[in-house]
């Protein structure tokens, strides 16, 4: 009993021994989770108070409204419409087979369109919305809405889309917007910031040069979801800013009669306030339907478009490289008088025909004009004239006037992306580029604005400007710009050495339109209010041979491609000028019978359309 | 043998063991069911559905169950300490072959009205059995070979049989109640520190052994970002609750984590997740406390046993409940790797309450009898 009792009692001794130990083991653990509780609830609350925030709310960004484009009058030339559209989001659809199909039948899709659709389905995350249909017709539209019962998880959507009311006609100055890709996403912040399925950015022209501010920001819808993504409540809504309106310079109306007047040719045509450098029109031919893109373009529509011989993705205006052929003559001449090379009496005899350095070099015409002074030369575009004072003149003094006037260099510096620069050549940039000495005999075609010099038609609308107003320098502008109140330091200072010498070549230029014998006279108007005066050229396209020229074949009968190109440049109105223009078609044959006509019927609606033009322009001011 | 001069318990009327009855303990226990039900309600999305009756059933039965534990002699669980350990390892055995299969494990018995999980019982009856073992042993007997050989294998048993359903967590729990009865026992320090030097040693050898899921679960313990989305989600999502809770809670009813489904398990294994994101930092500290005081109150009920017997069995119980509770919040804090662990009380499932209730009864039983001496 006693022995029991004892060991008992060692027993007893052992268990509270070992339950004190066990004790203070547990006031250990205990400290160490209630300082982990402290720890996560205290310490790092904000971080998890964030990450369950982050857990729980979801932005939904909704596409920005993008800015628009308005002309000089204010006429929206690319706006925004509301298009039709079915989203489906996959998450929310018990059953997507059934429904896909169901859609497949109600909007009589394809089964390539349908095709596309599952595709797009399979690379967005489930609670990501899929567009089904982005464009649909009104009827389509409500009888999906009528059908809604049967559909659970579709939902039709009104979205603000692009649409460009004009057409073809400002395709080449605005360009147009398309879905975004991952190359603009990469390359542009804004874009991806803005960045939703679906969103449309500019691809070319100034919607693509003005993205950043036409692309405005997005409408947040703030959600607060589930662990699957179910939506439960909104929480937010954060409107977006609409893209900034852009206005530009162009006037609709002249815009339309240019795109009317190259219907069906290749060509160009541009038309520039002397004096503001306001570009008025610009236009190329052909041009394509920019609302084709918008939703993406389909196979067909981009083969008939890429396919095109005339090169409708071709902007001629500002990427078309001519040889200035005679519209270069006054340049020519200017530099002559400006160097003191020759003077108004300077004459030249003309057969026809001329050998220098052993080559023979023709004159358009081929009887010859006889003995012909500066202002004949020009009026009736005497090639042998213009090679007997470029070859006094040296290719260097002339390519320096030449770049002076605009020649050879972007007009918009950086606005368009695709323009190019042109080339005027002088023997440094032979000896550069083609690493051999500058021939005299490419002085001599360099005079016709023939050989490898190259001009795009803004260029020569420029140095036609730069001419009618006194010889003064402008810089071309195309939008209306805050910017633009700030002047170039050099804006309107004189480019020539002696202002006599402009007025020589002012005075040629009317002659050769508004004379006998000039070689746009035909498309004279005698009216001093709409009177303009110009010069045509024809740009050879290929080198005529002997054999050709004993032919002499009319232009309808040379093969398209051979056809030389048609030029004209103009100012008007010739007293107190106001605008300048140039127009190139593309294998038109001649200028003065088919650029030059084209100007006729351009200065008259411009200048007609003058005072409006200029009644906006003092509205403007009053406002202010 | 002497006679104490206390009254003997076969003369103790009703309302003389229900004063005896520690009432601070019960207390506690009944607020803890009140808190469980009002955590439950919250799981449910703020309303009466499956899990807050379902518990509310059962806590209602299992505390009457408790009470009436109370009433039966301590003797009574001494005479069947062996006999229910028998009956749970032969359900444990039913089970393996006749188990009901859910998510992979084989772990529920179908009775019919309730499904039962015979290795929950096992936590609470493998305390009893070696209470019972090591009652009358003599100090110097309790690190003999056969004494530690025997009860080693009395844990292996039902170890192994819940190893292969599989359930690690439990298995390890079963264990771990064992080992603190053991303890308690007086066996040598030095087994317990080489048991523990082996395991770390073998860690690595053992986890070769372990089944992928479990693998992961190690893993994903070890570095919960590196699959966020995967297995590291229960963890990170847990923790985002617990945190984000911040000093007061987001209040009853309030928890977005599980509200909105973030937290996984939220009725059973992470209910003190969604306890947690609600009721803050404060909030967990006292519920803490209730556990702590009703750990306290059955240690101190066997410090005033009079039987060894009680004493160990208290000692033991208490200990495990400390234990479940540390791992369960443990694991939900990211302290230790995802084992399925239930909260007692707290945790949805009948069978954890169902043991937890009669270790409790056992316990009181122990209280209101504790002049009771066993032979």
């Amino acid at each position: 009993m006693i022995n029991s009792s004892s060991d008992n009692v060692k027993k007893l001794n052992s268990i509270n021994r070992r339950m004190f130990i066990t004790g203070s083991l547990k006031f250990f653990i205990m400290v160490g989770i209630v300082s982990r509780l402290f720890f996560l609830q205290v310490k790092e609350n904000k971080k998890y108070l964030t990450l369950s925030d982050k857990n729980r709310i979801r932005e939904w960004k909704l596409a920005p409204v993008r800015g628009e484009f308005h002309d000089y009058f204010g006429n929206v030339i690319a706006g925004n419409f509301e298009a039709y559209q079915l989203h489906v989001i996959p998450e929310q659809v018990e059953n997507f087979k059934y429904v896909i199909y169901r859609l497949k039948d109600l909007l009589e899709l394809s089964d390539s369109e349908f095709k596309k659709v599952l595709k797009k389905k399979k690379e967005i995350k489930p609670w990501e919305t899929l567009i089904v249909s982005n464009n649909l017709s009104w009827d389509k539209f409500s009888k999906i809405n009528n059908h809604l019962y049967d559909l659970n998880g579709v939902k039709p959507v009104i979205s603000i889309s692009r649409n460009y009311p004009f057409e073809e006609n400002f395709t080449h100055i605005i360009g147009y917007v398309s879905q975004a890709n991952e190359q603009d996403i990469e390359n542009t912040e804004l874009i991806k910031k803005n960045f939703v399925p679906g969103l449309k950015v500019g691809k070319i022209g100034l919607e693509k040069s003005f993205e950043e501010k036409l692309i405005g920001t997005n409408d947040i819808e703030r959600y607060e979801v589930n662990a699957y993504g179910r939506r439960i409540s909104q929480l937010e809504f954060q409107k977006g800013k609409k893209g900034q309106t852009l206005k530009l310079t162009v006037d609709t109306e002249i815009q339309k009669l240019a795109n009317e007047l190259l219907k069906d040719k290749a060509g160009s045509i541009c038309v520039m306030d002397i004096f503001t450098g306001e570009v008025i029109a610009m236009h190329s031919s052909p041009s394509f339907d920019p609302n084709l893109f918008v939703f993406g373009i389909s196979q067909d529509n981009w083969q008939i478009i890429r396919n095109d011989p005339m090169k409708p993705l071709l902007n001629k205006t500002l990427q078309g490289r001519y040889s200035p052929g005679s519209t270069l003559k006054p340049i020519v001449a200017l530099s002559a008088l400006e160097n003191g090379i020759i003077n108004t009496n300077f004459t030249v005899r003309c057969t026809g025909k001329t050998e220098l350095y052993d080559q023979t070099y023709h004159c358009w015409k081929k009887e010859g004009h006889g003995y012909v002074s500066l202002r004949n030369a020009m009026k009736m575009s005497c090639d042998t004239y213009f090679y007997e004072i470029a070859r006094k003149l040296g290719v260097d003094k002339l390519s320096e006037t030449a770049k002076k006037f605009g020649l050879g260099k972007k007009v918009f510096d950086n606005l368009f992306e695709i323009e190019k620069d042109g080339l005027i050549p002088n023997t440094q940039w032979k000896k550069n580029a083609l690493g051999k000495g500058w021939l005299l005999g490419e002085t001599i075609i360099t005079g016709i604005g023939q050989g490898y010099i190259q001009t795009t038609p803004i260029q020569l609308c420029l140095m036609t400007a730069q001419i009618a107003n006194g010889g003064y320098k402008i810089y071309p502008k195309i939008v209306i710009d805050d910017k633009d109140k700030i002047k170039p330091s050099d804006y309107y200072t004189p480019l020539y050495k002696n202002s006599k010498n402009i007025r020589i070549i002012q005075d040629a230029m009317f002659g050769s339109t508004n004379e006998v014998m000039g070689t746009s006279y035909r498309s004279r108007i005698d009216n001093p209010k709409y009177q303009f005066a110009g010069k045509t050229g024809t740009a050879q396209v290929k080198k005529i041979t002997e054999r050709e020229r004993e032919l002499d074949l009319k232009t309808s009968e040379i093969p398209y491609e051979q056809r030389d190109h048609a030029l004209y440049i103009a100012y008007g109105p010739y007293v107190n000028p106001r605008y300048a223009l140039s127009i190139v078609v593309e294998h038109g044959g001649n200028g003065s019978t088919t650029a030059a006509p084209m100007a006729k019927r351009l200065f008259k609606l411009i200048i007609d359309r003058h005072e409006m033009r200029q009644s906006i322009n003092q509205k403007k001011y009053l406002e202010i | 043998m002497y006679q104490h001069t206390r009254l003997t318990n076969n003369n103790f009327t009703f309302f003389q063991k229900f004063r005896n009855f520690d009432y601070i303990l019960l207390i506690c226990i009944l607020l803890l069911g009140f808190i469980s039900l009002a955590t439950m309600y919250s799981t449910d999305g703020g309303k009466i559905l499956f899990h807050t009756k379902s518990h509310f059933t059962k806590l209602m039965v299992f505390t009457m169950m408790m009470l009436f534990i109370s009433f039966i002699n301590i003797k009574f669980w001494f005479s069947i300490g062996y006999l229910s350990y028998i009956v749970v390892v032969s359900l444990l055995v039913w089970t393996y072959f006749f188990g009901i299969t859910s998510s992979g494990s084989k772990r529920w018995m179908d009775l019919y009205f309730i499904n039962l999980q015979p290795s929950e019982l096992m936590k609470i009856f493998i305390i009893l059995c070696l209470a019972k073992y090591f009652h009358r042993m003599k100090l110097e007997n309790v690190n003999s070979v056969y004494t530690i050989l025997t009860s080693l294998i009395i844990i292996l048993l039902p170890m192994g049989l819940v190893i292969v359903q599989p359930d690690l967590g439990t298995s390890v729990l079963i264990a771990v109640s064992g080992i603190a009865v053991l303890w308690f026992a007086g066996i040598n320090h030095k087994y317990f520190i080489y048991t523990m030097l082996g395991f770390v040693i073998s860690l690595p050898f053992v986890i070769a052994f372990l089944k992928p899921y479990q693998k992961l679960r190690v893993l994903t313990f070890l570095n919960p970002d590196k699959d966020p989305l995967g297995a590291g989600y229960q963890i990170i999502q847990s923790k985002i609750a617990v945190g984000s809770g911040g000093i007061f809670g987001k209040g009853f009813l309030k928890g977005t984590q599980s509200y909105l489904e973030f937290l996984p398990e939220k009725h059973t294994d992470f209910i003190f997740t969604l306890f947690s994101e609600e009721f803050g930092f404060v909030g967990s500290v006292v519920l803490l406390v209730i556990y702590i005081i009703i750990i306290y109150r059955i240690i101190a009920i066997g410090a005033n046993s009079r039987s060894y017997f009680a004493k160990l069995f208290c000692y033991g119980f208490g200990a495990a409940i400390f234990v479940f509770i540390t791992i369960n919040m443990s694991m939900v804090l990211g302290l230790l790797p995802i084992v399925g662990s239930p909260l007692p009380i707290m945790s949805y499932g009948g069978s954890s309450m169902l043991a937890t209730m009669i270790g409790f009864g056992i316990v009181m039983s122990a209280r209101v009898h504790s002049q009771q001496l066993i032979a």
